[in-house]
């Protein structure tokens, strides 16, 4: 009689099985209901087991409740199990509302109406060490099948670095099914790095050959594993095969590093480029040398954070001991991501209006005597920094991208950040908008009057003063946008300033002074200079100081910088 | 420029009468000052909190020779102050030999600077094996600071860089080396640089008489500064240094080679500033890399430009008292010490380009207009105007 038992539970198994394998598509709850039903405590592994390589998003939440305890099976009139999940409120009789297992309905009876069931009432479905193991399998490969494909990718290559033989065949079930080609890759270099812990030696090089092929950056430390066990183990064809992948992924390293800090030098000129643009007006054009340029820069990037917190939750500040609060309009989503499109005119012009001031009270009095123009800007500058610092206080502020400013784009190994990509861009706009302003328009025509020769514009009846005014408001503007796109990259602080006037008097000096071309020219070379020798040395401050080095050397060449504009007058 | 005369080559009487305030001047600091401060009448705090000022007043005369008698604005000169004080350092640290923190708890068998076995190092570089020699340090004191400062006035001079473009280079220059000193693998102490000192030529640095010594030193050095420049003033190379200030192309098509004087000043002053840095350093107890950045550069320029500059008292008057004011204010209202500062700078670059010393002329000269007719509108903007600026070309 047992045997006889035994006979047919073995067959229902195998008839379990062989659905279970023929419908590899069957829905995820159908093979889970039949997990639960099955008695036999194999074929319930082996069910659950089968989960692995669906995508289903209930295998997650069906098996959490199985082993949360909230599946139980219905023994319904007809004698027919029903496993079903009871969830919701328990009301005054401890019963909660019963959702069928197999199809995700609610449970109904005879008459049509939903089913409260209690919980104590029924049967538990059960779950062994044994199981909850294999339902932790099949939990830890379910991203493997994830709808998301970087989801899927981040799994892929997880498995991959762990390079644990187990889920092997488990990646071989997604190799097939898997369409999206940067996931293939992911799943062919995990295989071939799962397949470079193999014992058998042609199966090594056949992973060895396979990664060269694939040459990812990912790939290098697993290499130089191998290749010291190739070594250690004095396998010729092993080590030969392993140095030629390893000789691939160092080339494309190169390439991606070559790029990346060209991208990255790219960037960095163009945030110069944009700083020493305000410069090349107030230096180059009116010959002031305004030492408060960088705190008209960290104006701007305060204008974005408080543009940004109004448009958020608010502002507490106390400066001078006055505490008062800035309300804020609570935008979410776009309404909030919005704020920076806001910040970037206004930001301008709260610096613009801050230079204009600036040049009413100070410059005006020093435009012959330049190196006391330097001086007084420079107490202007202290005066600025403390009290912003006063306002704002000394700590640090992190103005928080709008979302199509973060996130980044990988191309070929090379990440491209979104704001940088947008600096970039922005940086272009900007220079392509000055030589309008300046070639263009009538105030252009009289700002290249009054810097070329003052006393004569005056004489010709050009209002000087109001030119020098807004020329100098307009190179204060554009400082406090460069403020608006410094404070999308890093953190904005009162001294934030300081760290970019030396390197901006550089690249207006090394340009030429007067000359805009020579800014765009000579930002795009100490910016991707800079990065290079970063690169290659390995430490930003030595790369700097080499920079610096580089530009005194540079200006024993050409002491008027890159374009020289040239006058008859001796002394200019 | 009728005043331009005047204070660069001032009249007899009024020379006198600077000689003779500053004689007395001398006497009280290198004579009675220490004398009443061994006697008890005067604090040991005070003695150090002059020492430093006087070591200010070295550099601000530093920055004078080269901005207000040669028109260079030079922001290079906290570079040579700090590199000064480094070279002594660097002595003064091998001096702590078994006092040190790490020599006490006997981690540290080869007597080397604490911060040398703080970031793991296990024997002495060899550019630090000199320094143990007190000789060596003072001539690198001398030494290095003038060949820096040759090496990057010959090629500045020689592309003939000026103006602000002089301004500017330096600073980067200093802002460079700033950056080089904070970093830890230059072996020169780094963010924190040196301190702790414990003896110099034998003689515990924390007692009262070297302190004493320190001052008197220092005052000596002032003293010899003020009349080295003095007498380079009245000679036809002090002569040749203000026509360069005052226009640089005639001097060149006069026949002289503008940029050798520039470069012998330059070199000059940095030794100077090196000297004041160094003595500098034993009192204060320490130096780090923020002594050297730029803007103490342009707190040493804001002396002098207060102080007055052309003249030789102006800058040492300027160095103390705004030093002075500093200490004061900088614990009285630490808030607004740089706010104040800066309005200070803009008042006195706007309204006062003489600085203090032409204070009383200018007040004179508005006396003498005030007592001969009223003053009318005309008057009262084009005639001081004219007083008042002692130098146009900068």
């Amino acid at each position: 009689m047992i045997f006889f038992l035994r006979l047919v539970r073995t067959i229902s198994l195998l008839v379990l099985c062989a659905c279970a394998s023929a419908q590899a598509a069957d829905a995820a709850r159908s093979i889970i209901t039949k997990a639960i039903l099955v008695e036999n405590a194999t074929a319930q592994r082996s069910l659950l087991t089968s989960l692995i390589g669906h995508g289903d998003e209930s295998i997650p939440v069906l098996l959490a409740a199985w082993r949360a305890d909230t599946l139980f099976v219905y023994t319904a009139a007809d004698g027919s199990k029903i496993p079903v999940q009871l969830t919701g409120e328990k009301d005054t009789a401890e019963a909660q509302t019963a959702f069928r297992l197999d199809t995700g309905d609610a449970l109904k009876d005879a008459a049509g109406q939903p089913l409260r069931l209690v919980g104590a009432d029924l049967t538990a479905v059960e779950h062994t060490s044994a199981l909850r193991r294999a339902m932790k399998a099949v939990l830890d490969l379910i991203d493997l099948a994830a709808p998301d494909s970087a989801k899927r990718i981040r799994a892929i290559q997880t498995i991959g670095q762990t390079q644990d033989a187990e889920k092997f065949p488990a990646l071989l079930v997604r190799l097939k099914l898997e369409t999206n080609p940067k996931a293939l890759s992911a799943l062919r270099e995990a295989c071939a790095l799962i397949r470079l812990k193999d014992a058998n030696d042609e199966t090594k090089l056949a992973a060895l050959a396979e990664l060269q092929e694939l040459h990812s950056l990912g790939s290098s430390d697993f290499l130089t594993t191998a290749l010291k066990d190739a070594e250690a183990r004095q396998k010729p064809a092993l080590i030969a095969a392993a140095k030629a992948a390893l000789a691939t992924v160092a080339s494309h390293k190169s390439k991606v590093d070559f790029f990346g800090t060209l991208f990255r030098g790219l960037s960095l000129s163009s945030i110069l480029l944009v700083v020493a643009l305000g410069l090349a007006i107030t230096f180059g054009l009116m010959g002031v040398i305004n030492m408060a340029h960088g705190e008209m820069i960290a104006i701007g990037a305060y204008t974005t954070y408080l543009v940004q917190n109004i448009f958020g939750t608010g502002l507490a500040l106390s400066p001078f001991g006055v505490s008062f609060t800035i309300p804020g309009f609570n935008a979410t989503g776009w309404a909030y991501g919005s704020y920076f499109l806001f910040a970037l005119p206004l930001s301008f012009l709260t610096a613009a209006l801050a230079g204009i001031l600036l040049e009413r009270t100070v410059i005006q009095f020093l435009y012959r005597r330049p190196l006391e123009s330097l001086l007084a800007t420079w107490g202007v500058s202290l005066v600025l920094q403390q009290l912003l610092k006063l306002v704002f206080g000394s700590n640090n502020v992190s103005v928080s991208s709008p979302f199509y400013l973060s996130g980044n784009w990988t191309f070929f190994d090379i990440i491209f950040g979104w704001n940088r990509v947008f600096v970039i861009g922005f940086a272009g706009l900007i220079v392509f908008g000055v030589w309008l302003v300046l070639t263009k328009t009538s105030l252009g025509l009289l700002i290249r009057a009054v810097m070329q020769n003052r006393t004569m514009a005056s004489c010709m009846g050009v209002r000087t003063t109001r030119v020098n005014m807004l020329t100098f408001g307009l190179g204060s503007g554009l400082a406090g946008l460069a403020g608006a796109f410094i404070s999308q990259i890093g953190n904005v602080g009162p001294t934030l300033g300081q760290n970019y006037i030396i390197d901006s008097f550089m690249v207006v000096v090394v340009g030429g002074v007067g000359s805009i071309i020579g800014t765009v020219i000579s930002a795009l070379g100490i910016g991707s200079i800079d990065q290079a020798l970063q690169q290659v040395t390995g430490n930003p401050v030595l790369g700097k100081i080499l920079v610096l080095g580089a530009i005194i050397l540079f200006l024993q060449w050409r002491p008027a910088g890159i374009f020289v504009t040239r006058s008859r007058s001796l002394e200019d | 420029m009728p005043s331009s005369s005047t204070t660069n080559s001032p009249n007899s009487s009024r020379l006198k009468f600077e000689i003779g305030i500053v004689a007395t001047l001398a006497l009280f600091m290198i004579v009675i000052f220490p004398l009443l401060n061994a006697q008890g009448y005067v604090s040991n705090f005070t003695i150090n909190l002059w020492g430093k000022y006087l070591c200010f007043a070295i550099l601000a005369i530093s920055v004078d020779l080269l901005w207000g008698y040669t028109g260079l604005l030079s922001l290079g000169q906290s570079l040579f102050f700090s590199l000064g004080g480094y070279m002594l350092g660097m002595h003064l640290m091998l001096m702590i030999g078994d006092q040190g923190v790490y020599a006490q708890a006997g981690k540290n068998p080869l007597g080397l600077p604490d911060f040398m076995i703080f970031l793991g190092h296990t024997f002495l570089p060899s550019f630090w094996r000199p320094f143990s020699s007190f000789g060596f340090a003072a001539l690198m004191v001398f030494v290095l600071p003038g060949l820096l400062a040759w090496l990057f006035g010959y090629l500045a001079f020689r592309s003939r860089i000026k103006g602000v473009y002089f301004s500017i280079l330096t600073q980067a220059l200093t802002y460079g080396a700033s950056l080089m000193f904070f970093r830890n693998d230059m072996i020169m102490g780094g963010n924190n640089g040196f301190t702790d000192f414990k003896k110099i030529l034998g003689s515990d640095l924390r007692t009262a008489a070297t302190q004493r010594g320190l001052f008197i030193a220092t005052a000596v050095t002032l003293l010899l500064v003020y009349i080295g420049c003095r007498i380079l003033s009245k000679t036809k190379f002090g002569l040749i240094q203000r026509a360069v200030r005052d226009g640089e192309n005639r001097v060149l098509f006069s026949g002289y080679s503008a940029a050798h004087y520039k470069l012998f000043v330059f070199v000059l002053s940095a030794v100077i500033a090196s000297i004041a840095g160094a003595l500098y350093v034993p009192q204060v107890g320490g130096i780090n890399p923020s002594v050297m950045t730029p803007d103490k550069s342009l707190e040493a320029v804001v002396w002098v430009a207060v102080g007055g500059r052309g003249t030789l008292v102006g800058p040492i008057l300027g160095a103390i008292s705004i030093n002075a004011l500093k200490s004061y204010a900088t614990r009285a209202f630490p808030d607004f010490w740089l706010i104040l500062l800066g309005s200070l700078f803009i008042i006195v670059v706007l309204l006062l380009p003489g600085g203090i010393v032409s204070l009383p002329e200018r007040l004179s000269a508005l006396w003498k207009k005030f007592r001969t007719k009223p003053p009318t509108p005309a008057d009262g903007t084009s005639a001081p105007a004219a007083t008042l600026s002692p130098i146009t070309k900068s």
